[in-house]
């Protein structure tokens, strides 16, 4: 066997873990935002998640993200059902680690950006539906988007940025949950009663469990142990803080009072605007993208209401807004002073190139994400239906989806 | 037989309780309610979005005392409970006609 480095293949390992745990994390941070009758519905959107798409990523995601590229678009089927991938090595020097700890960390990343999506489809949606809708887009969405963005395809080729995830993360799972939320129509009640968040405490667990988790989706996404590793915590770090102050302060100017689920959303803004960047910037650039996000996400929630969706717990607002601003920030802020296989962005010599590449990676994605999803949700909508009847909606979905609740009062 | 109902403010409910077991009363049953009467509600927002709350949250005790008592129950209760702030609540005093106490079957005052 080749031989591997023992640091980088230790974090690599911990970073796999630390990017799973932000799952249950985020199903915490959206149960506590819908009703208690659909606490659990909406938990296990999340939560189930990481069974298929595990077995998925492992029988033909890994493959078609990571496999021979074909063409710029899919990877081959060289690595179907994991083969040839033990004993084999990801990566060289210092940065060497076992394929398999790379087969796993890459997975962790599918099954998140599934559970990214289904803040759009929370309260109404049927949970076989969601499941079909699930499995068809890891193999049909994210494994070809992995694939363009880091698996040797064409926004790789074309230099397109993307640390950690940004496009294909967060830009693809908010584009899919724009698409759901227009298919599924909005919830029952949208507009004239109280769709309030029954438990904002469970909300900050979650927040807080995606933020330690972050470390290891961003820090390990430089794939080895050492400087840039550290650089992407660094800027990870001080983005997410730097989010949380951006969004409570632009509720205090704007008169309103200092909200908690406020400060747990900035953070997650924070997170998710430096996703893209955190390997190529700056901590000072890390701190501007993370209060340009805190506010431009704060205020993407305030005028959300004007287009009529229901993307029930803001997914397009959050990881949306905070995705692609993070994504042309890094055309900006991007210095090869601090990752000498980025680029330079505008403000560090490079001129407009790489803002325009980025540019081409979030048109492109959104394009990719929003079209696939959309024909997929029509295609199940003709076939087996999207949402539950209105009863049934009425009645809340962890009964009638899952014979359970969540609490006994 | 009087029962008396009360709609106070939830953090009143100890003093209340306290004021009525000094008057020798010996039971009572309290509920966490909702409603809205002359006091406004409140406005929440979550994620910038304003939802107004109409309905306030409350505690109802009710409780059964004999004809001679029923008075200073209901003294009692108002003294306990009044912060002089709108929204301070209510009492209603009621006539009951039979009570029985289900082990004994006991019945009249002596149930109580």
């Amino acid at each position: 066997m080749q031989a591997i480095d023992t640091g980088s293949t230790a974090w690599m390992l911990v970073s796999a873990a630390l990017v799973l745990f932000m799952t249950p994390g985020l199903a915490l941070f959206y149960a506590g935002m819908v009703r208690s009758k659909n606490a659990l519905s909406t938990t296990m959107h999340s939560l189930f998640a990481m069974g298929p798409v595990s077995i998925i990523w492992a029988v033909v995601g890994y493959t078609l993200a990571f496999g021979h590229d074909f063409g710029g678009i899919v990877g081959g089927l060289q690595a179907i059902g994991l083969g040839g991938v033990l004993g084999s090595v990801t990566g060289s020097g210092t940065a060497a680690i076992p394929t398999s700890v790379y087969v796993m960390y890459q997975g962790m990343f599918a099954i998140i950006t599934v559970g990214l999506i289904t803040g759009a489809i929370a309260e109404r949606m049927k949970f076989k539906a969601y499941v079909v809708f699930a499995t068809a887009w890891v193999i049909l969405v994210y494994s070809p988007l992995a694939h363009w963005v880091w698996g040797g395809g064409w926004l790789m080729k074309l230099g397109a940025l993307d640390f950690a995830g940004g496009t294909v993360v967060h830009i693809a799972s908010a584009s899919a949950a724009l698409a759901t939320a227009i298919c599924l129509g909005r919830r029952k009640g949208y507009g004239t009663e109280e769709l309030r968040p029954h438990n904002i405490p469970m909300s900050v667990l979650g927040a807080g469990i995606l933020w330690f988790g972050w470390f290891g989706f961003n820090a390990g996404s430089a794939l080895a142990s050492g400087h840039l590793a550290g650089s992407a915590f660094m800027a990870t770090h001080l983005s997410a803080a730097a989010g949380l102050l951006a969004w409570n302060l632009t509720e205090v100017l704007t008169g309103r009072k200092p909200t908690v689920l406020g400060a747990a959303s900035g953070a997650v803004a924070g997170l998710v605007g430096i996703t893209p960047a955190a390997g190529f910037v700056t901590p000072l650039a890390a701190i501007f993208i993370g209060l340009t996000c805190g506010v431009l996400c704060y205020f993407a929630l305030r005028i959300k209401n004007r287009f009529g969706f229901d993307d029930a717990l803001d997914v397009v607002g959050v990881h949306g807004i905070g995705g692609t601003t993070g994504a042309l920030l890094t055309g900006i802020f991007a210095s090869v002073a601090v990752n000498a296989a980025g680029a330079n962005g505008l403000l560090f010599g490079g001129g407009p190139a790489l803002l325009g590449k980025q540019a081409i990676g979030v048109v492109a994605t959104i394009a990719f994400s929003f079209t696939m999803s959309f024909v997929i949700l029509k295609l199940l909508d003709a076939t087996m239906g999207l949402r539950v009847d209105p009863e049934t909606e009425a009645m809340g979905l962890d009964v009638s989806e899952h014979s359970e609740t969540a609490y006994e009062l | 037989m009087k029962k008396i109902e009360a709609i106070i403010k939830p953090h009143v409910l100890d003093e209340v309780k306290a004021a009525l077991q000094q008057l020798g009363v010996t039971g009572m049953t309290a509920y966490e309610v909702k409603g809205f009467g002359r006091q406004k509600g409140h406005t929440e927002v979550y994620r910038g979005s304003e939802y107004t709350v109409d309905f306030v949250p409350k505690t109802k005790i009710e409780l059964v005392v004999d004809d001679d008592i029923a008075p200073k129950v209901e003294q009692a209760i108002i003294d306990a409970a009044r912060t002089g702030k709108i929204g301070d609540g209510k009492v209603f005093t009621s006539t009951i006609e039979s009570a029985v106490r289900i082990r004994t079957g006991e019945r009249g005052p002596e149930a109580l």
